[in-house]
């Protein structure tokens, strides 16, 4: 299904300055039996977000009013662990359309480049600088800037240049969808799968 | 210029190139379980399309399902929801579908193989990250999201741009007492759980050689966990005489094609790797995990370290553990044990399980799940006669599925307590809220459930073979 493009995004974050956040702590498992792709956002870092008698946490950034925005900055190593695309329906239901981080789990990217999540690598230096002036101003915004392949620190005007497949980008400023590609070559790959050895 | 394994087994499957962008790679096979599928199929009833494939889909229900009464209706309504979609799913697409209580129903990764639809220089997806296992069998094997299930139930085909290649070689042989498990949470320890990322892997060595298939599913499995986008192994005689007269394996003329393909699938010589790294097996010993990554294990008779690797995240770990640096794991009381899941659900793993066991009784501190990884190692088990072995010692002995590898069903490990476990993930709350995992062998966890406590296997072995 197409989704919404993204070109430019103007916003401030939230910071979760943890490293190896892994798929089972943005969606823990017991919340995967839906049928539907709906109201996961609710369920996002459920254990860490919300004590057993569902009171929310106060520590937790998520639940910290200081914090708001559509951008998410998290330590390295983000999102590790199981394929389970609950996880980036979870953090994009929620609100976010950016993840930025020092490393990224490769089933995760490609998810989130599946449903128009903007993965954003950057340097342990640009990701410990924004975490510095989130902490000194929640109100810090940030521009992530996809033709460009660019952020920017509004505030302080530092900025670095990301990577992106080319192919990817470019769905991602189109809102276009892989699915609709391939199903223009159904054809070719009948004739392929007629040729394959097993 | 020679290509490795993976390179001819994935070129063999790039059905176009897109320019500066991925592979539209075939995938010959795809495995489909009921939690990561309901969404990709709603995808396709908005589309209006089938599947392209049928006969190349295989559907089975393990994530959700109870390991108790299997045969009386599921209690929790949004797992039989779950399960009732993907049986209306696989019957309206005309997808095989082997449910709860079928003869062939099991854990995805444990039944591809199992029925010979794992076979060598497939490609292999399922909407699960340990499909690697099935690199097993020297397939290029990998997990991907719902929105990937929904590309492959369409098209036969995923969008993915080449991985780069890692060798990591083994020399040496095995000591007594270390098991595949024991190898791949070592290689994980030495990579730490991103060491791999952005590779896909090939074993190679004589440990590898001498491993059975078992045991390669086994390291396979744990590709995931280093990072790496799967694992694989080059066939070789014993993939082959496992592979031949299965259910699903290419038969008659069929199968003279495969092998001419298959007696291809080695790295060449002068092939080259983008890593390359080397182990010696004499350094590895039994392994166990104390923190809450696959990356945080040591060798079961070392202390838990002071630091590890910088990281900031790891005093967060030890305080969720209930931990202290420079503490010994021997001897930490234990409360649960789960024996089971993709990575140690296999017969195999119960026969190691049982070597421990036999002539010893449960501690009575320990419950013990023990879930074998389909009907077709759950009978197995009781031909063998290790169920009544088991079931003698205090065992309790449950219906196949995943279980309590993660908790979706009823078996989840209960807040606070310990449980030595043969699955693959000890992350926070993985094995149910605020439950620790350790993370281990068959054998660890065997030596666990008979003295409660966290045990060096090789001491019970020895014992044993002395008074034989
Ligand atoms: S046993 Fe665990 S890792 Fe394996 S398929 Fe089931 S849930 Fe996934």
């Amino acid at each position: 299904m197409a989704y919404d493009k993204f070109e430019v995004l103007k916003s401030s974050a939230v910071p979760l300055p943890i490293e190896n956040v892994d798929t089972d702590q943005i969606i823990p498992a017991r919340f995967l039996k839906a049928t539907e792709r709906k109201g996961f956002g609710d369920n996002l870092f459920r254990d860490w977000r919300f004590n057993s008698d569902d009171t929310p946490k106060a520590d937790f950034p998520l639940n910290n009013p200081r914090f708001s925005g559509k951008i998410l900055v998290s330590g390295k190593n983000f999102g590790s662990g199981s394929s389970r695309e609950h996880a980036v329906w979870a953090i994009y239901d929620y609100g976010f359309r950016c993840v930025v981080s020092s490393f990224f789990a490769d089933i995760f990217r490609n998810n989130c480049l599946n449903i128009g999540i903007l993965p954003v690598q950057v340097s342990p230096e640009f990701l410990q600088s924004m975490f510095k002036s989130i902490d000194a101003n929640e109100n810090t915004e940030f521009e992530v800037n996809l033709p460009e392949q660019k952020i920017i620190n509004l505030e302080t005007n530092e900025s670095e240049s990301f990577n992106i497949n080319p192919y990817k980008k470019d769905n991602m400023i189109n809102g276009f969808d892989d699915i609709d590609y391939l199903l223009n070559l159904v054809d070719d790959i009948k004739v392929f799968a007629d040729k394959t050895p097993i | 210029m020679g290509s490795t394994l993976f390179d001819k087994v994935w070129d063999a499957h790039v059905v176009k190139k897109i320019e500066n962008g991925p592979d539209i790679l075939f995938i010959d096979r795809h495995l489909v379980h009921e939690v990561t599928s309901p969404v990709a199929f709603l995808g396709l009833k908005r589309r209006g399309i089938s599947v392209l494939y049928p006969n190349k889909t295989f559907a089975t229900a393990d994530h959700n399902t109870p390991t108790k009464n299997q045969h009386l209706p599921v209690e929790d309504p949004l797992s039989a929801n779950q399960l009732a979609a993907i049986e209306k799913n696989a019957g309206d697409y005309g997808i095989p579908y082997w449910g709860l209580g079928h003869h062939k129903n099991g854990i995805v990764h444990v039944i591809g193989p199992e029925n010979g639809i794992t076979v060598p220089g497939a490609t292999i997806v399922c909407g699960d990250s340990h499909t690697s296992t099935h690199g097993a069998f020297g397939a290029v094997a990998f997990g991907i999201g719902t929105s990937e299930v929904e590309m492959v139930l369409a098209t036969q085909c995923i969008m993915q741009p080449k991985p780069k290649t890692m060798k990591i070689e083994i020399s040496g042989s095995l000591s007594f007492g270390v098991t595949p498990k024991d190898v791949a949470l070592y290689i994980i320890s030495q990579l730490t759980t991103s060491g791999a990322t952005g590779y896909f892997v090939e074993y190679s060595g004589k440990v590898f050689e001498e491993m059975s298939m078992e045991g390669r599913m086994t390291v396979c499995n744990l590709s995931i966990e280093m990072g790496a986008r799967g694992g694989m192994i080059a066939p070789d005689e014993k993939t082959i005489s496992y592979v031949e007269g299965r259910e699903f394996a290419p038969n008659g003329a069929d199968w003279d094609r495969a092998l001419d393909y298959w007696k291809t699938l080695h790295t060449d010589e002068d092939a080259t790797f983008d890593k390359v790294i080397s182990f010696e097996a004499a350094d590895i010993e039994p392994m166990i995990t104390f923190g809450t990554n696959p990356g945080m294990g040591g060798s079961i008779m070392s202390d838990i370290p002071k630091d590890f690797e910088g990281s900031a995240s790891y005093k967060k770990s030890l305080d969720y553990m209930d931990f202290k640096e420079g503490e010994s794991m021997l001897n930490k009381k234990v409360d649960y044990v789960f024996l089971g899941s993709c990575t140690n659900g296999r017969i195999e793993d119960f026969r190691a399980f049982a070597s421990i066991v036999k002539g010893r009784k449960k501690a009575d501190n320990v419950t013990a799940w023990l879930v074998p990884g389909s009907h077709v190692v759950e009978k197995a088990i009781k031909d063998e006669g290790i169920f009544d072995l088991l079931t003698e010692a205090g065992f309790e002995i449950r219906e196949p599925g995943c279980s309590a590898c993660l908790a979706m069903n009823d078996d989840k490990i209960p807040p606070g307590k310990y449980a030595v476990s043969t699955s693959n993930r000890n992350f926070e709350g993985r094995q149910g809220p605020q439950s620790r995992t350790l993370l281990a062998s068959p054998l660890v966890a065997a030596a666990a459930a008979v003295t409660g406590k966290v045990t060096d296997p090789r001491t019970l072995m020895q014992v044993e073979s002395l008074t034989e």
